[in-house]
């Protein structure tokens, strides 16, 4: 929610002290919850989110149920603790369920549940903390957990914010960055791993065709990255012996 | 163009890690081919076949298939048969005809048969493309459960805790002394002293956690002895259980039970006079159906 202020200092260095290609630190786990079919924690710099899968099971309300294949929905929701901010309100809210529905949709294109048909997969995402770039954090939490539930599913989603301040090309914003008074634009971008198709973007703010173009390349180099922390995540899972 | 195959046998792999580039290799389940290369679409182990290449799930839910012996949760008395719940995404209905061949007027109180709550071993007998599922109790095996504990276990392991020939199966039942049931869906029903059950139940705990890991069978073994100072071999015969995870010797316990107890309905006592069948009913000598008439009065003075 950037406000153009005419009186903004230039933004030449990011506060924390990071490159503008450079994200925040990120760590991811799956199998957190054990009740869970499938589950995973993903923290960026201090977003972090839970993703706990499951399913498929049997649909409710019936009317939702699709006799072709199995449905995807997601539940995006920040506790009332997760940040400062008038955002971080738990329960429903035009904002949580935009999200949430972003998030199925960013999910959507790689999971194949074709073969339970008229059952749902249920994907609760929760923020325990909150600083920006809270759907991207969501979105790499639920793929984790999708394919710790055992989905087939072709590939892992990875999701970032790119943005520019000042016409500064720079990725993962954090909540400083958001709310600064200089031309900011804030993308959050989701992306199949291998192939960079885009299952979501959504923006915030100003921009033009060749920084966008330039903000969406930085985005993918992210997200490959972003995709070997999940399977690392789910690999660490089984790797070891738990004593 | 060289072939070249990135992944060793039992690694795990994640959605989209690359198994083999190259056209000579050919994806199996749990793999696809995009362009030149193979790809894992689910988290799994990989098994290698000479060419083929396939993942084995680590998790997921128990997706039905026929011939399948699953244990159930009877969940609804319908008009003409149970509602069943078999730990997967979908009810399965075992209809009057599958659960006995007494002659069951319309109408008749279908819970002297199986009531909400009581535990089975059946076994599925069809399933359409939308996953409507029939199961039957009629088969060597099939009964109400009574008495012991069902514990729900990740059903993709059930293969390693049942182990190659019901060996894995064997050696805890042969340590434990407890009866151990094994469904295909992920349910295990086991019965013995409360002692038993907690090693038993610790040992299949073990198997789910570690089954990935190779070396299983001795950790399990050495497991067992720890716990219950008896040494076991995998043995690797159907005296005490065979793939289908139903063993002769354990068959006649249950044949046993049943004669001693008349209210428990199976397959075995309907299969006693399925020779005779209902259409003889009104013939004067049919031994068989006096005999279903003397069961049925027995229970109903019950």
């Amino acid at each position: 929610m950037s406000r153009n202020d005419a009186n903004a200092k230039p933004y030449t260095e990011r506060a924390d002290g990071r490159s503008w290609t450079q994200t925040r630190p990120i760590s991811a786990r799956a199998g957190v919850i054990p009740q869970a079919d499938g589950s995973a924690l993903f923290t960026i710099g201090k977003s972090t989110a839970y993703a706990a899968v499951y399913g498929p099971r049997e649909i409710h309300p019936k009317f939702l149920a699709n006799p072709n294949t199995g449905v995807l929905r997601c539940s995006y929701n920040m506790q009332p603790f997760s940040g400062p901010g008038a955002r971080s309100r738990s329960g429903p809210s035009r904002r949580s369920k935009e999200i949430s529905l972003v998030t199925q949709r960013a999910l959507e294109p790689v999971v194949d549940l074709s073969e339970f048909p008229n059952t749902v997969v249920d994907v609760f995402i929760e923020f325990i903390e909150t600083d920006a770039g809270s759907r991207c954090a969501g979105i790499c939490a639920a793929a984790i957990a999708l394919a710790d539930a055992g989905i087939t599913m072709k590939d892992m989603v990875g999701a970032i914010a790119v943005g520019h301040v000042d016409g500064q090309t720079l990725v993962d914003l954090d909540g400083v960055e958001e709310h600064l008074g200089n031309e900011v634009a804030d993308i959050p971008v989701a992306m199949i791993a291998a192939t960079g198709e885009i299952t979501l973007l959504q923006m915030d703010g100003i921009t033009n065709t060749k920084t966008l173009l330039a903000a969406l390349g930085e985005a993918h180099s992210c997200i490959k990255e972003i995709a070997k922390v999940q399977r690392q995540a789910l690999l660490d899972r089984y790797s070891e012996v738990k004593q | 163009m060289e072939s070249t195959i990135h992944v060793k046998e039992r690694d795990v792999v994640a959605p989209g890690s690359v198994l083999a580039t190259g056209m000579d290799y050919l994806p199996s389940k749990g793999t696809y081919r995009e362009n030149n290369q193979i790809l894992a679409n689910r988290l799994g182990i990989v098994q290698l076949d000479g060419k083929v290449i396939k993942t084995i799930p680590l998790s997921g839910r128990y997706l039905p298939k026929k011939d399948d012996v699953v244990i159930g949760k009877v969940t609804d008395v319908l008009l003409t048969g149970w509602r069943i719940e078999i730990n997967s995404p979908y009810e399965s209905v075992l209809t009057l005809k599958d659960a006995s061949s007494d002659f069951i007027q319309r109408g008749a109180d279908l819970t002297r048969y199986f009531e909400i709550g009581d535990w089975v071993v059946c076994q599925i007998v069809q399933v359409t493309s939308q996953n409507l599922i029939d199961v039957s109790m009629r088969g060597p095996g099939l009964r109400k459960l009574v008495g012991g504990q069902v514990k729900t276990v990740n059903a993709q392991k059930v293969p390693r805790i049942i182990g190659a020939r019901a060996s894995m199966l064997g050696m805890i039942k042969s340590a434990t002394g407890a009866n151990i049931i094994v469904g295909q869906n992920g349910r295990v029903w086991m019965s013995g002293t409360p002692a038993n059950e907690v090693v038993a139940l610790a040992a299949i705990a073990l198997i789910e956690r570690e089954s990935h890991i190779s070396g299983l069978t001795e950790r399990v073994q050495s497991f067992l002895k720890e716990k219950t100072g008896k040494s076991v071999q995998p043995v690797d015969d159907s005296q005490v259980g065979n793939s289908d995870n139903l063993s002769e010797q354990h068959t006649s316990v249950i044949r046993s039970q049943i004669q001693r107890d008349p209210s428990q309905l199976g397959g075995f006592r309907s299969q006693g006079f399925r020779k005779g069948g209902f259409q003889n009913t009104n013939a004067p000598n049919s031994q068989s159906s006096e005999n279903a008439t003397q069961q049925n009065k027995q229970e109903d003075s019950q």
